[in-house]
């Protein structure tokens, strides 16, 4: 199995290891998932994901080669400015979902999946027109640092002042290292792309830090999964459109009549009655008919309710619909439910909130 | 009574001659962490040896329990319900009591003794 250049400091915590998209991850330390999540809700937590894919993509054709690969308009975006969008198929299918970065002005860096890195890199190389470079940082490791105190904590640990000033979605570089406002947690937080051979003094340094926790990958699914955010391979894949996905806002207006009027959409889902309902879940209407399965769900600590994620028939894509979940044989009392499940806590900067 | 213990770390003692009470093990929730869901049976549900009876949720993951014996629910434990904490209990952290009708089955199953070398062998 591969490993990120912290693998070590996972193991001196007495993490428990598990495998994930080939690389033997973290999936929760010493304080067990569910204080975790309360922590880096309440506090600050780090987590290593060095192990997804770091690109730039780069060159005159790179703002053309980008807008021709996703169903958004890069044009307008700022250097310094970071959007989420998705890589799509010649089906118009979702290879991926990314958030870019205008790094410079003929470049855009990004982070990828770690289960689509290769994929994603086969694909753009097939794409790739002659005035465009593909430039993979494998010597970058990736830490995500979230929580209401997120803030504080970097600026004492970096010994800086102005990281206040950086906003939303918004990337600066403080050295060989890039720092962006924006995560996976919907708590305000940052990433840090740092040089593979700094980032254990990072590391080390933050989990000193008394307002600090070492976070593994099962929270940050409960956290992502409390936002209504997707987990590739699971709530999108190379079937779903952006359309379907219910990620309409990612997309450029003018590009949206390309795609079909979706028959599907992806909701989010409460359990009103007792249970924990995950992913493969049958989704029943009222009279118990079959109509989806859930794509991610799980015990959601923050509302104390169990949530997840489906794609359903448009009909049945309307907030407060009643429908049912099956459990083991037994079917649990659900309802749609507006995503978000929880109101972020990101830094809105912007009067758009974009 | 004496407590015999099974390989997926369930455990369970005789009360009289003819009820098992049935709980898992330290080990067991050591493994899963917080609890966030228990999933009890009915009473008056029979269940085979081996036959999965309730269902122990954490965030993580959700973790069937076996029963070590063979008989019907006659009781289940109502605190559950709403404290998963109490699952902890040594006293009182039991899931079920099973009327049996083959005392004999616990003899297969493993002693303290036993389960504690057994421990040493598993993760």
């Amino acid at each position: 199995m591969k490993q990120t250049p912290l693998h070590s400091s996972h193991l001196a915590l007495s993490a428990k290891m598990g495998e994930f998209a080939g690389y033997d991850m973290p999936l929760y330390y010493a304080l067990g998932v569910l204080k975790e999540h309360e922590w880096v809700r309440a506090h600050c937590g780090v987590f290593d994901v060095s192990h997804m894919g770091q690109i730039t993509i780069g060159g005159e054709g790179a703002l053309a080669f980008l807008n021709s690969l996703t169903p958004s308009d890069f044009s307008k975006l700022k250097i310094g400015a970071a959007k989420y969008s998705v890589l799509l198929n010649d089906n118009g299918g979702i290879v991926d979902d990314f958030i870019v970065t205008h790094s410079d002005e003929q470049s855009y860096f990004s982070v990828i999946n770690a289960g689509c890195k290769d994929k994603d890199i086969a694909f753009l190389q097939s794409k790739l027109p002659e005035n465009v470079t593909l430039t993979v940082h494998d010597d970058y490791a990736l830490v995500a640092v979230q929580g209401p105190e997120a803030e504080a904590v970097l600026c004492q640990i970096l010994d800086i002042t102005d990281l206040a000033e950086l906003g939303y979605m918004k990337m600066a570089a403080f050295g060989d290292c890039y720092v962006s406002r924006l995560g996976y947690t919907g708590e305000d937080g940052f990433e840090i792309s740092i040089p593979n051979h700094q980032v254990d003094i990072l590391w080390n340094a933050l989990i000193a830090h008394p307002s600090v926790k070492p976070i593994g990958l099962a929270a940050r699914d409960s956290l992502r999964l409390e936002m209504g955010y997707c987990l590739y391979g699971h709530d999108i894949d190379d079937t779903t459109s952006p359309r379907e996905a219910d990620l309409e806002w990612v997309m450029a207006k003018d590009k949206i009549s390309a795609f079909p009027e979706p028959t599907r959409k992806r909701v989010g889902i409460i359990l009103t009655d007792k249970g924990v309902a995950r992913e493969g879940a049958e989704i029943l209407n009222k009279d118990g008919q079959k109509i989806g399965v859930l794509s991610s769900g799980g015990y959601a600590p923050s509302l104390k309710q169990s949530i997840g994620q489906g794609y359903v028939p448009v009909e049945y894509a309307v907030e407060g619909t009643e429908i049912q979940v099956n459990v083991r044989g037994n079917n649990i009392a659900a309802k749609i439910a507006q995503m978000p499940f929880l109101k972020p806590k990101t830094k809105i900067t912007s009067k758009t909130g974009k | 009574m004496t407590v015999k213990y099974t390989k997926d770390h369930e455990w369970v003692k005789l009360e009289g001659a003819d009820v098992a009470v049935v709980g898992i093990t330290d080990y067991a929730q050591h493994a899963l962490g917080d609890l966030v869901f228990i999933e009890l049976p009915k009473v008056g549900a029979t269940y085979k040896k081996g036959a999965h009876f309730a269902v122990v949720e954490s965030v993580k993951t959700a973790a069937e329990v076996y029963t070590p014996i063979s008989g019907e629910v006659i009781e289940v434990n109502k605190g559950l319900e709403t404290d998963y904490d109490l699952l902890k209990s040594p006293t009182d952290g039991w899931i079920a009591k099973f009327k049996i009708t083959a005392a004999d089955e616990l003899a297969a199953l493993m002693d303290e003794a036993a389960y504690q070398t057994y421990l040493k062998t598993v993760d």
